[in-house]
This record gives C-alpha cells, sequence and structure tokens, in this order.
C-alpha cells in the first residue's frame, strides 16, 4: 500500500439524527478526516443496498451508514430494517471478497457531534488499513470489455495455468 | 425494396447450455412459422453452417440474430462482434447473453481455479496434471483452441444489443409471441419496439403472478425448501421461510416454479427498475426477518448457506460488481 493513500469514502445519513450530528460537528468545528462525502436520506430505512454497490463499484474504497439509534427512529423502527439489510449485505460482500469492514454502521444521534466525528475518523483508518478497493477502479477502466486481441491483459492464455494453479 | 428472397434468420450459442435452443425447438409447430417466413442463414445447432460463410455475407443482411450464451472466450467474442455486423437486429436470447446466468457464477473464482478444478479435482482423473494449451504444433500445422477470458460478460457489454429476451430458458409461449411478432413486423402489420427493449416477459415481478397468499408474515428462521414438510400449496414461499427470488425477478413466467411448489430461483432476471438484482433481493430478504438485535438477525441469515449464490444465481456477470474480487484482481501472495 502507498502512505499515501486518501480513501473515498461514501457516507450516507439520516436527516433526523446523523445528518444533524455531522452538523453539530462542524458548527462545533470538531476536527475529522475529511475522506468522507456525506449523502443525506430522510432516514438510514431509506438505504437501498444498491447504494452501497453502486458506490463500491464506482470507485468508493469505503461505505458507511449512519442512523438514529435503535428505538429512537424518526418513523419509528426503520433504521432496524437499516440493520437487517446491512448484516445480509455484508455476507454477499464477503462472498464477492470485499472485506465487510469496507461497509460500517453507526448509530449517532442528533446531539452526538463528537461520536460522529470519532467515528468517521477510525472508519477512514481502517480503510487506510485495507487499502483501495481497486478493484472497483479495475472494473471500471476495462469497462467490462474484452478489449482487441492486442491487448492481452484481458485474455488469459490457457497454457499459463500451470503457473497459476495452486500447488 | 422488392425482393423474392425471404428474410434471414440465425441463431448462435456461446458460453451456455443449448436449453435456449430447446426452448426454440420446443415452440412446436410454430418453428414451421419460422421456416415459412425465413431463410435459415446461420444456426450451428440446427444445420451445418461454417463461420467463414457468415464472414462472406454482406454486412446487415441477416434480418434477426438470436444469440444465447454468455462471452467466455475469444472464440465467443468474434463470433459476436461478427453476427452484430452482419446483423439488423440482434437479440441477447436467454439469461446468459443477457445476464450471464449460471456460467455467470464462474466470474467468482480466479480463471487458472476453474481450469484447475476441472482438470485436477479428486472426480477427474489426471494424474500427469495435463492442461490444455492454446496452441498447439502438428505436423499439418499450428492448432489453436480458444482463450479464455478473465470473466464471463454478458453480450451487451462486448456488443451492441437491439433487445433483450431473458429466461432459462425463455418460455416456449413468450418464444413463439416473439416470432409471431417478428412475422408481423416483416408484414408491416407492427412495429418494432423501441430499441433496448425487454421483450417476451410481463412488466411486473413474478410475485404479480404468483397465486400464493401474501400476508404480512415474519419468519424466524431461514430453510432450505427440502426441509420443510410439507410445502404449504397456497401461502407465499418466502413467508415459510424459504428464500424466493420472486421480489426482484421479472414476470413472463407465469410463475411456474413457485406454483409447483417451488421458490422462484431468479431465470427471468431483474424486474422493471432494478438496478442490481442482489441488492433488491437483500432488501426483499431483509424485510422478512423478525429480530431486531444483531445476534438473532445474524442467527436467521444463517439459514441462507450462500447468500451470493443465492442473490446473485442468475445475475452475477450483469450485477454492478460483475464477479468477485478475486476474479478481477490477482492477489499478492
Amino acid at each position: 500500500m502507498t502512505d499515501n493513500f486518501e480513501p473515498t469514502i461514501i457516507g450516507f445519513t439520516c436527516n433526523w439524527c446523523s445528518y444533524r450530528a455531522a452538523d453539530l460537528a462542524g458548527t462545533a468545528r470538531m476536527k475529522y478526516a475529511p475522506n468522507v462525502r456525506l449523502i443525506r436520506m430522510m432516514c438510514s430505512g431509506r438505504l437501498d443496498p444498491t447504494f452501497v454497490l453502486h458506490a463500491l463499484s464506482s470507485g468508493a474504497d469505503g461505505v458507511m451508514i449512519t442512523g438514529c439509534h435503535p428505538g429512537e427512529c424518526h418513523y419509528i423502527e426503520q433504521n432496524y430494517k437499516a440493520l437487517r439489510r446491512f448484516l445480509l449485505l455484508r455476507h454477499v460482500l464477503t462472498g464477492l471478497g470485499i472485506e465487510p469492514e469496507r461497509v460500517k454502521l453507526v448509530w449517532a444521534s442528533a446531539a452526538e457531534g463528537a461520536r460522529f466525528a470519532s467515528e468517521t475518523t477510525a472508519f477512514v483508518e481502517e480503510i487506510r488499513r485495507l487499502g483501495p478497493l481497486s478493484w472497483g477502479k479495475a472494473a471500471i477502466k476495462e469497462g467490462g470489455r474484452i478489449k482487441d486481441d492486442k491487448d492481452s491483459s484481458f485474455v488469459i492464455h490457457l497454457s499459463s495455468f500451470e503457473k497459476e494453479v495452486p500447488s | 425494396m422488392i425482393t423474392n428472397r425471404k428474410p434471414t434468420f440465425a441463431m448462435y450459442w456461446a458460453a451456455s447450455c443449448g436449453g435456449c435452443e430447446i426452448a426454440v425447438l420446443n415452440t412446436h409447430e410454430k418453428i414451421l412459422d419460422v421456416e415459412a417466413n425465413f431463410d435459415i442463414a446461420f444456426w450451428p445447432l440446427a444445420m451445418d453452417a461454417k463461420y467463414k460463410d457468415v464472414e462472406a455475407m454482406e454486412d446487415g443482411s441477416i434480418l434477426i440474430t438470436f444469440f444465447n450464451g454468455g462471452i467466455r472466450n475469444d472464440e465467443n467474442e468474434h463470433i459476436a462482434k461478427l453476427l452484430r455486423r452482419k446483423s439488423k437486429i440482434l437479440v441477447a436470447f436467454g439469461s446468459c447473453a443477457c445476464e450471464g446466468c449460471i456460467p455467470g457464477l464462474a466470474n467468482l473464482s480466479p480463471v487458472g481455479e476453474i481450469v484447475y478444478t476441472a482438470f485436477n479435482t479428486i472426480t477427474t482423473d489426471n494424474p500427469h496434471e495435463i492442461y490444455p494449451h492454446t496452441a498447439f504444433d502438428v505436423p499439418e500445422g499450428e492448432l489453436h483452441i480458444p482463450k479464455l477470458s478473465k470473466i464471463l460478460l454478458p453480450l451487451d457489454q462486448v456488443v451492441d444489443v437491439d433487445y433483450y429476451m431473458p429466461g432459462c430458458p425463455p418460455e416456449s409461449h413468450q418464444v413463439s409471441a416473439v416470432i409471431d411478432l417478428a412475422i408481423e413486423v416483416i408484414r408491416g402489420l407492427a412495429d418494432l419496439p423501441p430499441k433496448g427493449s425487454v421483450i417476451g416477459v410481463g412488466n411486473s415481478t413474478v410475485c404479480d403472478e404468483c397465486p400464493r397468499a401474501r400476508n404480512v408474515k415474519l419468519i424466524k428462521a431461514f430453510k432450505r425448501i427440502q426441509d420443510i414438510a410439507p410445502v404449504d400449496p397456497t401461502l407465499c414461499i418466502l413467508e415459510q421461510g424459504v428464500p424466493c427470488n420472486g421480489p426482484a425477478t421479472r414476470s413472463g413466467c407465469n410463475a411456474r416454479c413457485p406454483q409447483a411448489g417451488a421458490q422462484c430461483i431468479g431465470c427471468y432476471g431483474p424486474a422493471e427498475g432494478v438496478m442490481d438484482y442482489g441488492a433488491r433481493l437483500i432488501t426483499a430478504f431483509s424485510s422478512v426477518i423478525d429480530a431486531n438485535t444483531p445476534d438473532e438477525i445474524e442467527r436467521i441469515l444463517d439459514g441462507i448457506p450462500d447468500p451470493t449464490g443465492q442473490v446473485y444465481r442468475f445475475n452475477l456477470a450483469g450485477s454492478l460488481m460483475k464477479g468477485a474480487k478475486s476474479a478481477w484482481i490477482k492477489e499478492n501472495s
């Protein structure tokens, strides 16, 4: 890993708690890692796993999902739905070879600006340790297409397998 | 242009099982309508043909090509590009061409591992560890076999596709309907659907066609269908605890599997407006879990032994991720 790797992180925040927690961290001038691009949703229950997969396949190195503490959802129980989706999504990501730590769920109330800031910084450090999810970028670069025959980087010769197979 | 010649039809298989061709033949006497209205230009399964004959055709001279199978090697790719050039209308026919289907699940493994498994596991007698070579010298010259690509790609990631016709295989009544439409278009009785349309399908989900009763029942455990006996014939299969792919899957099959007492496995691909099939299924499965604590949710999720294979069974190659990281990138070890 290069030392100067700056992770790109997409953060999904809930309008009623965690977005306000981020706002509070800002107005209180707390310092936290600037790698997170926040997207506000009305509720963490709005989080379609498509958003996470879209972010990861488009070049994000990690995704942070934040919502109200259990039992404190503005829409009664939607954050439990986010929790269930998040846990199943982690299983699916593991199967795809993505470290499950790249997607994190954080509960933060509107008063917890400090918690939001520290969790963000901790997450950025975690992703920094994991390194870039370069596969997402490789997939974009290759566009999923087989290039012309002159470019052998995509097409693999069968005869090279003897070297690749596990011994 | 007035001509006495019939329009031409072609069908090709790339990385597929051949079931799509059987589905076309399974239209029974409808196949005679194809013969009556089309000249068959190229159809390796049904009649003898050589690639050089297709190469000699004029560009755009084939009216309609049904292309089934994904693109797994350079031969598939070559023929896909060739048939694209020669065809006016190219239809991605069947789940493999549309979204990768079962062969697309190989995108979970590096290509070296796939070949190793095929030639060197306990079920294979290969004591000298002989692997195929892409080029081989014989007295008559050098022989070549196709080179595998890193991952399997759906047809539309390699060439421009006009229409999609999903299904594994497409149901015969849908194939018949598409053949009828093509004949009507030739006779000037109907217009072509807009480019990029998904044809021979419904516009909703399998659940919409499924006659089983849906309540708001929540479940405490996921089970395999063979572990519940008897399966309630009238109640939603997902609500009985079996992961059923119906909520994310496009309609068009008349919910054939749920009607027969089995869970939908998702062969008709993502429903209208679904960007990532697996993500939609994650949402659907999560919605029936009756638990609020992480430990309890994890215990219920343990009932799905292979979550990735379950939610991407037919759709991995066509999903946002396209495959597993190990298939894309060679890990440094």
